[in-house]
């Protein structure tokens, strides 16, 4: 299944951030926030979900985040970032009244479209929910267009599961089922790996998509699983995650083999990623 | 009309496929049991000589950390076994197994089972592969986990 390139590369300002103001910041976890922004210059850009945006916070510096609000409409940006280092922190200390700069969208989206009318699988990891949160939006949108669809999530411990204030009103309309690596008493629900989520999740092998993104190891494991489920890996979409400076193809940094994942990716098929995913030095 | 012992073994992953003759032999070892939420199901330093498949709702297999309390290792969902202390000397439980909601399973008697498989050795031979496989599983899962993937990289 193709990925769908949206923008076309080397726009005229592609290279020039344009100011965008906090709106919103809510905290999601200990490191996790969510940031809405505000163009403080035309409309805003129309996203791709699964794309991302590189976020300057001036005078720190300027790092890929990938969307995590509704896809495909103009207006403001929803990011959701993990605090690892000293941009990302910068970005997550970002009160509502304060400037960041944003170039983009980059990359490729997930092919929700060309998936409809298939049963929808939406595996994350970690932080990896927060670029699959547009897929999740449009298939709750949308959802006589697809289906059965289910929201397969693994996170390390129950304090590091991200939305879950929205998880109640998700499984409304799809399957939401989580599992974290450990736990104490008071967790309720499961423990274990999200490979484990896969025999409980309804879906025909022959007609399912599915979205897969989190660490590059586990997408590895997940993309084996559906594998062994019976998925062809052409209907298995991974979104790759690399250090990225440009944002338009410029300076390789994001190279995987042949292609840059900035400008080619983030978002590729297994059957495109698979003899990459093997070789070490990549 | 409640089903058999027999028709209930043919849902279990763990017995699928056992012709008709093996599975009443297995059967011939196991009752069905209920637990309450909270409901200790083993303890770790027990006597191992039952394992269970879960039918329905979900079991913690906890370890009790001093200062921490205890600490879920893995949950067991329906269709999943729960116990492989069994099949092996001492036969004791490694560690605790509580019903995190209420639990309908069939337990199976171990020692009775285990001499079926040593007067049968085709069907020891085929459960032991069973138990095999369910124990790769774990393994394998537990060696993800070990890796710790959703960590904090320090990147950015």
């Amino acid at each position: 299944m193709a990925t769908t390139a949206v923008t076309e590369q080397h726009e005229p300002g592609a290279m020039v951030p344009a100011p965008f103001r906090v709106a919103e910041r809510e905290q999601d976890t200990v490191d996790t926030w969510t940031l809405t922004l505000e163009p403080l210059e035309g409309p805003g850009p129309s996203i791709g979900p699964g794309q991302f945006m590189m976020v300057y916070a001036f005078g720190v510096g300027e790092v890929p985040i990938s969307v995590s609000g509704p896809p495909g409409r103009p207006g403001p940006v929803v990011l959701t970032v993990r605090s690892v280092g000293a941009v990302t922190a910068a970005i997550c200390a970002s009160e509502p009244g304060r400037t960041l700069g944003l170039r983009g969208p980059f990359g490729t989206a997930w092919p929700i479209e060309a998936a409809g009318g298939d049963d929808v699988l939406i595996i994350a990891g970690g932080i990896g929910l927060a670029p699959l949160r547009p897929v999740v939006l449009h298939v709750l949108d949308q959802r006589a267009g697809y289906g059965s669809a289910a929201v397969l999530y693994g996170a390390r411990t129950p304090g590091d599961l991200l939305y879950t204030d929205l998880h109640a009103d998700w499984r409304r309309t799809v399957d939401v089922e989580v599992t974290v690596d450990t736990a104490g008493p008071d967790w309720p629900g499961r423990v274990g790996v999200v490979t484990k989520l896969l025999p409980g999740a309804r879906f025909r092998p022959e007609q399912t998509t599915a979205f897969v993104c989190g660490p590059e190891i586990m997408m590895r494991f997940a993309a084996r699983a559906l594998l062994d489920r019976g998925l062809a890996p052409e209907r298995i979409l991974l979104s790759m995650e690399r250090h990225m400076d440009c944002g338009i193809g410029l300076c390789g940094h994001c190279q995987l083999g042949p292609t840059l994942i900035c400008r080619d990716g983030p978002v590729y098929p297994y059957s495109t990623l698979a003899p990459w995913l093997e070789v070490r030095e990549l | 009309m409640p089903r058999s012992l027999e028709d209930l073994l043919a849902d279990v992953p763990l017995f699928e496929g056992l012709d008709d003759e093996a599975r009443t032999l297995v059967a011939g070892c196991a009752r069905n049991v209920h637990f309450g939420a909270g409901d200790l199901i083993f303890k770790e330093g027990g006597e191992a000589d039952v394992f269970y498949v879960v039918r329905h709702g979900s079991v913690a297999v906890e370890a009790f950390v001093p200062a921490r309390g205890p600490v879920t290792i893995e949950t067991i969902e329906a269709g999943e076994v729960l116990g492989w202390s069994w099949l092996f000397a001492p036969y004791r439980w490694h560690f605790d197994a509580r019903a995190l909601t209420v639990v309908r399973a069939t337990v199976f008697d171990g020692v009775c089972l285990r001499e079926k498989c040593e007067s049968d050795p085709a069907l020891g031979y085929t459960l032991m592969g069973r138990f095999a496989q369910v124990l790769i599983d774990r393994l394998q899962s537990t060696r993800v986990r070990l890796l710790d993937v959703y960590g904090n990289d320090g990147r950015h």
